[in-house]
């Protein structure tokens, strides 16, 4: 193994970010995330012989961490799913940089789909993966791919409609708490 | 009409997103910021770490026994 390829490392580097957001909205909390994106990365480290240069290293990457997910939460059960609100909280750190206020509400909306449509959006909406791509990423006909894009999309169109104004919980807390010197 | 036109030559050139979610798109927006906050964070020193020593074991291994 003396002809290894120097741009693999490069290669992977240039994913990172991508991956690792993938991995963020699989496993809902950073902390958890950087350890699948670890072992993702020391998996493709290995098999890395078995990755064609030049061909699409994100797609592979991808697949492998999904997979790996996957498998990891086979073997723990489900018991590591959070409830919407650990991403949601995290989120709220710095909402200002991004102008997340109202993301808050779309995360959490979006942690309410069913895993397979919500990997399914955020792939194609967000990833930037074509419907060939992200099927092949999840092991699916892109047939399958489409319609559960499209079944995500409209349930986020709903869900997100209801929760405009009722669902205001733990917004509306920290909204009274952060414009609290009103107050005299 | 024309403007969707428009988006199209504009957002997809060689990519193939779905139009529904495209720059025209709420949800897509939405999607592609909070993504995007996710990717702007970098990469963890960590795992950066954790790279090199992967990159050092394998030159390691690469070179000739010296004895």
């Amino acid at each position: 193994m003396t002809d290894q390829p120097p741009s693999f490392k490069h290669e992977l580097l240039t994913t990172l970010p991508s991956l690792r957001a993938f991995a963020v909205s699989l496993c809902r909390r950073s902390d958890k995330a950087d350890d699948l994106v670890q072992d993702t990365v020391m998996k493709a480290w290995a098999k890395q012989a078995s990755f064609e240069l030049g061909t699409n290293i994100k797609a592979w990457l991808f697949t492998i961490l999904r997979n790996e997910f996957y498998s990891q939460m086979r073997k723990r059960g489900r018991e590591v799913q959070d409830s919407d609100g650990v991403f949601t909280e995290r989120l709220s750190v710095h909402p200002s940089q991004y102008g997340i206020m109202d993301l808050g509400d779309f995360k959490k909306a979006l942690d309410r789909l069913p895993d397979d449509q919500r990997e399914a959006i955020i792939l194609i909406g967000a990833s930037g993966f074509s419907y060939e791509e992200a099927a092949e990423i999840c092991h699916c006909a892109v047939g399958t791919m489409k319609s559960r894009v499209s079944r995500a999309r409209t349930r986020l169109q709903d869900l997100l409609q209801v929760t405009g104004e009722s669902d205001y919980g733990p917004d509306a807390v920290s909204a009274q708490v952060t414009s609290g010197p009103n107050v005299r | 009409m024309r403007d969707n036109k428009l988006m199209n030559a504009m957002g997809s050139v060689g990519r193939r997103r779905d139009e529904e979610l495209g720059p025209n798109s709420d949800i897509g927006n939405k999607l592609r910021a909070l993504y995007g906050a996710v990717q702007e964070e970098g990469i963890p020193p960590k795992l950066l770490e954790l790279l090199d020593r992967l990159d050092e074991a394998e030159q390691r291994a690469a070179k000739p026994p010296t004895d």
